[in-house]
Parts: structure tokens; C-alpha cells; sequence
């Protein structure tokens, strides 16, 4: 037996020890931890996977050990990852944290910045939230104007930042503000952290078309962040929200296959829903739809696994780039799918004569519409593939 | 490592578009077009392949194979599809030799899978009946005289059937005529008595051909394994032929489309490189990313061929179902964006387009594989 599989053993049977038989279950919204000051376990039996997983170093399974992680190598994170999805074991922990900010700042945060910040993250003792959006800046993030004035021994921040998600439930925001105007645009920019209890922030949920309001506006009047806040070089902080960027394209491409809303799949809807004839669903269409999107998520699934192996024989190509786009596209398919399959079952919004699950699969349906629009919306996606893939010289408003 | 190439087959990939690019450029496959060649390959650009060892890139040592496998296969069949390739490599190396060593006896496998290596043996499958890829709709009827089999029937688009050495025949022993068992693969000589081949020339400039069967006479040491037992050997063989199809899809893709952008970033229009158009961009980016998707689908197919033949009919349905849609979008965006002279004859794009029309419809079209995928998941 290789080395590798040892460990997977290894994982699989600490695993079978450590997983609180309840949280081997599909999570509902409701019962995930996000961490943070007002954060709370579902159950003892969340709280206490929760710290087994923190204690093994496995919430975070590739951070180095002294800031809350294992220092495992990315293939054998792919090994806990998996063996935890064939256990059908919850996530502990969720949040922007361990997924965005901590990769950011062990790349470009100083040491006193990783002391204070990575193991508090880890040990959920913060939720963070994001700031980059404007209402002026969506897909040309960089014409941001939250400003950020340099006062000597502190920056003083004035203005406000939009889908700032769940930003009423969070602790803390890493934001990107305007600390030059006189610049290009993207040379002016710096990257804060900033403490969403300080004087002068005020936060206002957006209701969305799904009635859900877990987007944000945040408002900075002349809030005042210590120096030492600032991650990585001044005016740099462009650079930093790129590497961000592609930790949030990968996360948005992959929600498809390790939704934390559990949604049932197209194939099984059809089993519920439509009528079958010898073995064959019925309606044509219904079923042509289903198997264009059983094979677009077959060859998504592949493409995965391909960048996968590419990462691991430091093979380059455009793949990775073009996985937001197909991903967050096939998804919305699926919604779309689904609510076909469902006919006026699919309809409901809330109150009787619908179950839970079709209840949060129209719901899901009115979200899905915002994940061609978040993280770079597809047209914006399909603006770097033809610039940084295909070498398409620069036109105009790309 | 299945998705990423290793380095012995990145170095098959180097040599191969080295060899294809110097000896079978797009411009060959027009000087046969022209000049009505009546083969319809060059002999000559074939033997030099099987000299490179591609006539058996995936048979066995021992019968002179190079063993690379369909993943090995796969590389070669790219590089054809990139210059448009004309040669026995699918309808004889590939479809020929698979059916033999899937279904062959010993004596057959050594008697024809090294002539089949070697190159100086070439096979063609004498399969569908009408218009459309049926493989189990077989009305041709083989029935049994003595020691013969009298054959009876009629078959169309058989690839490269009017310059094959030896046809590969699928015929009704027993059953009825939409049944998968009762069905039988004979080995026939095309010179045989009662026996008519018509070549048809279709718009990619490759070979097909029309046979007719009137009691043809075929000894019983001529079946393909078991008699009536030939869709056992067939459904696999098609598999391995659609895989290798729709790698060499990819390479025709892949081709027109760097010409493609490569165009949008030469020619000028307004005063500017027409790459920098919006309009055109995002159409180009969507193409690269379905290109992204197709090259994992026919990676893991080329894989599932040596590694994993259960997972076989599943991903052989995938990859030729994405491949004919990448290629129909691609070849005709190719077009469009090349503009008028997109449309002449002069400029190769239109081979790609023709090709591609032709390739979609080989061994199932997209309805076809989207049926029997959906069937396979069960719905």
C-alpha cells in the first residue's frame, strides 16, 4: 500500500471515530456554523465535531500547524475532502474566513497580522465578511471610491460597500478602498481590515428576489482604522483582491458539486415528478433538457478532476479559468431544470400545499440568478478568458 | 495520472504533429479532392504511418504492437483531426484491429493483426443499413449452407469500404431485425462473388462506400466470434471507434479555432484588430471553455478504453455527444468570423467545416448518444 492510501485509511478510520453519528446527516441552512461573536452550534453534537475537527488541524487541513492547521500538502487535503463527502459529513465550520481571508493573508500578511487574525479564524472566534463591491462599482470593481485618507497614525474611511454578505451577522470586514486617486485605477487601491463594531459603521440588509436578505450595504462614516490593518503593501492591494478573486471563482465554481443547500438532483426530481413510459420519461423535451445537463455536470465533474491532476504535475492550462463560468452557468441550469420537472409544484412560494423541499428549491431558483452576477459576473469571466487565454487585444469596456 | 498526459506521450504528440505537419498538411487532403484520387488516401503516407508504428499503436507486442493504448490512440488522433488527416487509422487500426482482438479466434488474430500492423492489411466495417446510426437495426441476413454462411443484404456509409482489403460484415443470423442478439460479424473479400461495391463521394473528400450483398458465400471459419453472439464484440468496438473519433474531433477543433483567433487578431476592421470586438471576444471565450470540457471528457474516455471498460459506454455516449456539438459550433463560428472569405474554397476552413459534418454523423449522432446516455442513467 502506497503512502497516500495508508493516509486515506488513516483518515477514513479516524473519521468513523471522531463523526458524531448526527452530523453525518444533510445540513440545513439553519444548522451551519458560521462562528463569529453571535455564532451557535445546532446541537452538542456540532459544537463537539466542530472541536475535534479544529483540534485535528483539519478545518483548514493545509495551513501550517502554528496557525490552526495540519500542514498537509494539497493532495492530501484532497484525500480528507473527499473522505469526509463519502462519509457525508457535515462541514464544522463555514465562512469567509477559513475559505478567502486566511489563504490571502498567509500569502501577503505580515506575522503580527497572521498571529492575531488566522487562529482566531479557525477557532470561530470571528466571522468575517467582504468588501469589495460598490453601488458604483460592480463588474469594474477597480473605479471603487470608498476612500481611505492617510491621518498619520491611522487611515480615516469614508463611504460604502454593497453585497456585503450576512455583514449584519459578521464581526469583521476585509475591504478594499481608494488610498490614491491621482492613479490608474487599480495602482490607488489598498486592502483594510476593519472592525465592524468601530464607531461610524452602520449596516442595512437588501431583500432579494429569493425574500432572503443575506446581502448587505455597509456604510464607513469617518471611521478610523489603525495603520496596522493594512494588508501588504499600500496601493498594492489590487494584487491581493486577484488572488482573493481566483479563491472565490474556485469556491463559486465547486458550490455546484457540495451545495450546503441540499437540493435534489434533476435525475431523482424527474423520478417524483414526470411520468415514465417503459423506462423512459415521457415528456421529449423534459428529457432532452435533463441528459444535456446530466452530461454538462459529468464533464464539469472531469474538468475538476483534470485541474486537479494538472495542479499536481504543474501542468498549465485554461482550464481553472473557464470553471467559474461553466459552473455558476450549469448551475443556474439546474434551477432553471428543476423547476421545468416540478411543473406548478414548482410554483410555490410559501404556506401550504407545498413541501419544505420544493419551497427552497424555487427559493434556490430566485438565488441562483446572483451567481452569474457574484464574484465576477459571466460576461466579466468570459472577458479574462479572452484576454489572458486567447491574448484578444484590449477593446473597449472589457 | 488519466487527465494529464505523460512523458512518453507528450513526446508521441511532439513527433506526430512534427510527421503530420511536414508529410499531410490540410493541402493533401485537397490534391486527393481534386485530382478524384481513387483510393482516396495516399498508399504512400500510410505506409510511412505504420512505419511510425500508428497501424498498431494499440495492439499488443505480440502481434507486432506498439501496446500504447487508446490514451497513446488518442494523441495520434488528435494530430489527424488538426490536418485533416485522410488514411485507414480509424476504419483499420482502430475499428479492423479491435474487432479482432476482441472477438477474433487465435488463428485470426495471428493471422491478421500483424498484416494489420504492419499496414499492408487494411479492414473496413460493413454496418449501417440506413440513414442514421442504428447498430442493432440489421436486416442483412447471413444464413447457414453447409459449411457457409450465404450472405444477403445491402449496407451504406461503410468508412473506407471501397479501398478496404477485407470487410468486416455485420449480418442477421438469427433474431429480428431491431434485436441485438442473433447478430454476427463475418470476415468477407470484397472480391467475392455476388458482392457490388459503390464508392460515394461525400463533402469531407474521405472514403465511403455504398455494398450490396446477393448470396454471397463465406465460410464458417469467417465468423467473428460466437455466431449470433456479435453484438458482444460490436458495441465495445463502436465504443473504441467513437472515442477515438472524437479525439480526433478535438484536434479538429482545436485547430479551427486557434486559426480562428489568430485571424481575429490579424485582421483589421474600423481601424481596428477585430479580436478587440466585444461581440466576437465573448463568443471566442465560450468556445475555449467548451473546448476545457470536451478535452476532460475525451481524456477520461481514452482512459476508461484501458483502465476501466465498464465505465466504457457511459463516457464513449459523453464524449461523442460533446464532441459533435463542439465541433458544429466551432466550425461554424469559424466560418462566421473569418467572413467572406470564410465561404470560399481558397481558405482550409471550409475542409474543417465539411469534416465536421461528416464526423458528427459517424458512429451516432447527437440524438443517438443523448438517448443512449439517458438510458444508461436510467431514465
Amino acid at each position: 500500500m502506497d503512502s497516500l492510501e495508508q493516509f486515506r485509511t488513516e483518515v477514513r478510520q479516524w473519521l468513523l471515530d471522531n463523526c458524531p453519528e448526527s452530523q453525518r446527516q444533510p445540513i440545513t441552512p439553519e444548522e451551519q456554523y458560521w462562528g463569529g461573536r453571535g455564532g451557535s452550534f445546532a446541537s452538542d453534537d456540532a459544537r463537539l465535531w466542530f472541536e475535534r475537527m479544529r483540534d485535528k488541524g483539519w478545518i483548514v487541513p493545509e495551513w501550517p500547524v502554528a496557525y490552526g492547521g495540519a500542514g498537509l500538502s494539497e493532495i492530501e487535503a484532497k484525500v480528507i475532502k473527499e473522505e469526509l463527502k463519502a462519509l457525508g459529513a457535515r462541514m464544522p465550520l463555514y465562512g469567509l474566513g477559513i475559505w478567502m481571508l486566511g489563504p490571502a493573508l498567509l500569502e501577503y500578511g505580515n506575522d503580527a497580522q497572521k498571529e492575531q487574525h488566522l487562529r482566531a479564524i479557525v477557532n470561530g472566534e470571528l466571522r468575517w465578511a467582504q468588501g469589495y463591491s460598490e453601488p458604483g462599482a460592480g463588474s469594474d470593481l477597480a473605479s471603487l471610491q470608498c476612500k481611505a485618507e492617510d491621518m498619520g497614525d491611522h487611515f480615516l474611511v469614508n463611504g460604502s460597500k454593497i453585497w456585503t454578505t450576512a455583514a449584519d451577522r459578521c464581526d469583521w470586514i476585509f475591504c478594499l478602498v481608494r488610498t490614491d486617486s491621482t492613479v490608474k485605477k487599480q495602482e490607488g487601491i489598498s486592502f483594510l481590515l476593519i472592525d465592524l463594531d468601530d464607531p461610524g459603521i452602520s449596516v442595512t440588509p437588501i431583500e432579494l428576489i429569493s425574500g432572503e436578505s443575506e446581502f448587505c450595504q455597509t456604510f464607513f462614516d469617518n471611521v478610523r482604522v489603525p495603520k496596522e490593518n493594512l494588508v501588504g503593501e499600500l496601493n498594492k492591494g489590487w494584487s491581493v483582491a486577484k488572488a482573493l478573486l481566483v479563491h472565490e471563482r474556485k469556491l463559486m465554481a465547486e458550490i455546484g458539486s457540495d451545495s450546503p443547500r441540499q437540493v435534489v438532483a434533476p435525475n431523482a426530481a424527474a423520478r417524483t415528478y414526470l411520468e415514465f413510459d417503459n423506462g423512459r420519461i415521457s415528456d421529449a423535451q423534459l428529457r432532452s433538457d435533463l441528459v444535456d445537463y446530466d452530461m454538462e455536470m459529468h464533464a464539469i465533474g472531469l474538468t475538476h478532476f483534470r485541474t486537479f491532476e494538472e495542479r499536481q504535475a504543474g501542468v498549465r492550462s485554461a482550464a481553472p479559468l473557464v470553471m467559474k463560468y461553466v459552473g455558476t452557468e450549469a448551475e443556474k441550469t439546474k434551477s432553471e431544470l428543476l423547476l421545468a420537472i416540478m411543473g406548478s409544484q414548482g410554483l410555490g412560494w410559501e404556506g401550504q400545499g407545498f413541501s419544505d423541499q420544493e419551497i427552497d428549491t424555487v427559493r434556490l431558483w430566485a438565488t441562483s440568478k446572483a451567481m452569474t452576477i457574484a464574484g465576477g459576473s459571466s460576461e466579466i469571466q468570459l472577458n479574462v478568458i479572452a484576454k489572458t487565454v486567447l491574448g484578444l487585444p484590449q477593446g473597449g469596456g472589457s | 495520472m488519466a487527465l494529464v498526459l505523460n512523458e512518453e506521450q507528450r513526446l508521441l504528440q511532439d513527433t506526430s504533429r512534427e510527421f503530420l505537419s511536414n508529410h499531410a498538411p490540410v493541402s493533401n487532403l485537397r490534391a486527393l479532392r481534386d485530382s478524384r484520387d481513387s483510393k482516396g488516401y495516399s498508399t504512400e503516407l500510410w505506409q510511412q504511418m505504420a512505419e511510425l508504428g500508428w497501424a498498431s499503436i494499440i495492439l499488443p507486442q505480440e502481434y507486432g504492437g506498439l501496446e500504447f493504448g487508446f490514451t497513446g490512440l488518442g494523441v495520434v488522433m488528435e494530430e489527424t483531426g488538426r490536418t485533416l488527416t485522410a488514411s485507414p487509422l480509424l476504419a483499420s487500426a482502430v475499428i479492423g484491429a479491435s474487432a479482432i482482438l476482441l472477438g477474433g479466434n487465435t488463428s485470426q488474430k495471428e493471422s491478421l493483426l500483424p498484416a494489420i500492423a504492419s499496414g499492408e492489411l487494411t479492414l473496413a466495417l460493413a454496418l449501417e443499413e440506413s440513414h442514421h446510426h442504428r447498430p442493432n437495426r440489421i436486416a442483412t441476413r447471413a444464413q447457414v449452407d453447409g459449411d457457409n454462411y450465404i450472405i444477403t443484404g445491402n449496407k451504406t456509409f461503410v468508412l473506407d469500404g471501397h479501398s478496404a482489403d477485407r470487410l468486416l460484415v455485420v449480418a442477421r443470423t438469427d433474431g429480428e431485425t431491431r434485436d441485438t442478439s442473433g447478430i454476427s460479424l463475418f470476415l468477407v473479400d470484397p472480391d467475392s462473388e455476388g458482392l457490388r461495391r459503390q464508392r460515394t463521394s461525400l463533402m469531407d473528400s474521405r472514403n465511403a462506400a455504398n455494398i450490396s450483398f446477393e448470396r454471397v458465400r463465406v465460410s464458417r471459419e469467417d465468423i467473428v466470434g460466437e455466431p449470433g453472439q456479435g453484438w458482444a464484440v460490436l458495441e465495445p468496438t463502436l465504443d473504441r471507434a467513437r472515442v477515438a473519433l472524437a479525439a480526433e474531433m478535438l484536434g479538429s477543433a482545436l485547430e479551427a479555432f486557434e486559426r480562428t483567433v489568430a485571424y481575429l487578431k490579424e485582421r483589421e476592421q474600423f481601424g481596428v484588430k477585430i479580436g478587440s470586438f466585444q461581440a466576437l471576444q465573448h463568443r471566442a471565450a465560450h468556445m475555449q471553455s467548451r473546448i476545457e470540457l470536451c478535452r476532460s471528457v475525451v481524456l477520461q474516455a481514452l482512459t476508461a478504453v484501458d483502465e476501466t471498460p465498464e465505465q466504457l459506454p457511459l463516457l464513449a455516449s459523453l464524449a461523442k455527444t460533446q464532441l459533435n456539438e463542439l465541433v458544429k459550433l466551432v466550425s461554424n463560428e469559424a466560418v462566421q468570423m473569418h467572413g467572406g472569405i470564410g465561404v470560399t474554397d481558397e481558405l482550409e476552413i471550409g475542409f474543417f467545416l465539411k469534416r465536421a459534418r461528416a464526423t458528427m454523423q459517424t458512429f451516432g449522432d447527437s440524438g443517438f448518444h443523448k438517448d443512449r446516455y439517458a438510458t444508461l442513467c436510467g431514465y
